[in-house]
């Protein structure tokens, strides 16, 4: 009895190991290296355009950045970005996901379609969009709120606001289509009997849906909160930076190829991912889901 | 009659989720389609339709820098998608059904790759990639694109996996099926839905790259649609880039409403058979 169990847990390793090794292989040979040098380079004080001028400062790059006022701004906004998007997207997007599933079939297509479009849309083309319908010259918000004068980019909040918007609009069918194939696998039964039973609709979603979707859920929020916190494109296009909206992605940027600091960068770069290491961490506490912990549930 | 009522309701839902997902959509087509004079007066609408920001991309200066781009963007990330998609299947699956030693490491791997900043990757990959003669290539785009799109599939399609219900794995398994019959004649079917939802998210992420676009191409042979429309930018001789962005913006949705169309179907006829399952 022993020796067979070990034989189909051998011969499931050997499987296991077979269909993962491809896409393990990739990701490692892509990101192995370029990781390690981005730790290896942040203990450097090293600057491209002067090569000569590099040697080790040990810790010297992180005590810089740690106990600059900017930094701690930096991830203070982009903390704030991170919840107020990924909030307004999760309760959208869940929204979205219902019409998505229960709109009528004649129309079924083109509302998904519709919904489908601003994901698709590039995120530079979007932030593009959003800039011109706020911008001072270009823009029509304005004058459709009779506030011709108002510069939308003029001060933190406003700014922020309009970034948060763009974000929003481009990311929120994200959420929606990964929601949307967690409710399409929900027993349809389960659903009736719930009715059947009187179940309000409040009830149905709190006690059938929701909990029966949770894998779902969770994945399209660890996967957005981490894209969040990673912005860089919105910002890039319709601030670059100005009013303190800069994120820790788009100060990262400014330092490696802005400024060539190459040690400064690959310790941002560090600390940008520790940071959001940290948020995956705290995640899959509170969620307690573990795709790892495959069958017998 | 609450049939009736029912009806209104979902048209009028229907309406305002198309205006809120199209409206940003709407106004680039506007923008496009204003001339020079137009494009700084502050309204929703041109006063005339001018087709002069689309004649540039197609026939003016900027098209060979943008015709090219669409077709290595199309190819680079319709290729990176499958190959995705298919390695993304196996470990997925490998993951959420098999009991292995390693696979814990696998997702977490997968995650940390996935939340390492892009912008840190380029320059070492930049190096490499010159010197091994993968610069400027579509195999140069293709492989870093995986990298993008690999961790966000094995986790999505973990999740699908871990949701459908195992027991018919077990009866194929009972009936004398092999692990890998089992796949592929029973969890592929069901998990047809998730694998769809999970090629779309792919293509677009790979299709939204801005940063690997930009600093692993320096010419047409592999330059993607995001990276030419930066150079396009600068290129422009016009006071305000404004209309030609717009007019480049709309020629780039366009492939992808055909895409979204395309796959729509697909997810909706993988929903249907899954939902046999019960």
């Amino acid at each position: 009895m022993s020796t067979r169990l070990s034989n189909r847990a051998k011969g499931e390793m050997k499987l296991g190991w077979l269909l993962s090794a491809p896409a393990v292989i990739i990701l490692l040979a892509v990101t192995g290296y370029p990781i390690l040098q981005a730790v290896y380079y942040s203990f450097f004080n090293y600057r491209l355009t002067d090569p000569d001028n590099r040697f080790v400062n040990w810790g010297h790059n992180y005590l810089v950045i740690l106990t600059d006022p900017l930094w701690w701004q930096t991830i203070w906004v982009t903390l704030l970005l991170t919840v107020v998007t990924v909030a307004v997207e999760l309760v959208l997007g869940f929204a979205l996901a219902l019409v998505m599933l229960n709109a009528l079939k004649s129309v079924r297509p083109w509302v998904r379609t519709a919904i489908l479009i601003p994901y698709g849309i590039i995120t530079v083309v979007a932030a593009f969009s959003w800039k011109y319908a706020f911008d001072l010259g270009t823009g029509f918000v304005g004058t459709w709120l009779s506030m011709p004068g108002f510069d939308w980019f003029g001060d933190f909040w406003s700014s922020f606001l309009v970034i948060c918007a763009a974000e929003i609009w481009k990311t929120t069918p994200f959420i929606s289509l990964l929601l949307l194939s967690g409710l399409a696998q929900i027993p349809g039964d389960m659903l009736e009997a719930a009715t059947v039973d009187g179940a309000t609709w409040w009830q149905r979603m709190s006690k059938v849906i929701i909990p029966n979707m949770k894998a779902a859920i969770m994945v399209a929020l660890l996967f957005r909160t981490l894209d969040a916190f990673r912005v860089f494109d919105s910002v890039f296009v319709m601030t670059a930076g100005a009013q303190d909206t800069a994120t820790v992605s788009f100060l990262t940027y400014n330092q490696s190829i802005g400024q060539l600091q190459l040690g400064m960068g690959s310790a941002l770069s560090v600390l940008l991912f520790l940071s959001v290491a940290l948020i995956c961490l705290i995640f899959i506490k509170i969620f307690k889901v573990d795709l790892a912990q495959a069958r017998g549930e | 009659m609450s049939g009736r009522r029912h009806t209104i309701w979902w048209i009028v839902i229907s309406l305002v989720v198309a205006v809120y997902a199209l409206f940003p959509v709407l106004w680039i087509v506007s923008l496009s389609l204003k001339s020079a004079g137009d494009v700084a007066n502050r309204k929703f609408w041109p006063t005339t339709v001018d087709w002069s920001n689309y004649e540039l991309i197609f026939t003016g200066a900027a098209k060979d820098l943008f015709l090219p781009a669409l077709v290595n963007s199309i190819g680079i990330c319709l290729i990176a998608t499958l190959i995705a998609v298919v390695l993304a299947t196996l470990t997925a699956y490998a993951v959420a059904r098999l009991d292995f030693p390693g696979k814990k490491f696998i997702l977490t791997m997968a995650l940390a790759v996935s939340i390492f900043p892009v912008i840190s990757l380029v320059t070492p990959l930049f190096r490499i990639w010159s010197a091994i003669g993968l610069y400027d290539t579509w195999v140069g785009l293709i492989i870093p694109y995986l990298s993008l799109t690999l961790p966000i599939s094995i986790w999505t399609l973990a999740a699908f996996f871990r949701q459908i219900p195992w027991e018919l794995e077990q009866a194929a398994q009972v009936d004398g099926a092999t692990s890998f019959q089992a796949f592929r004649k029973v969890i592929v079917p069901l998990a047809a839905p998730g694998v769809f939802t999970t090629a779309i998210i792919a293509f677009f992420i790979a299709w939204n790259d801005f940063v690997y676009g930009i600093s692993l191409t320096s010419t047409s042979a592999a330059r993607p649609v995001p990276a030419a429309l930066s150079f396009f930018t600068g290129a422009s001789q016009f006071e305000e880039p404004a209309g030609a962005i717009s007019a480049a913006a709309i020629v780039v949705t366009v492939p992808i409403i055909i895409i979204v169309l395309l796959f729509q179907r697909q997810i909706v006829s993988g929903l249907t058979s899954g939902a046999v399952k019960g």
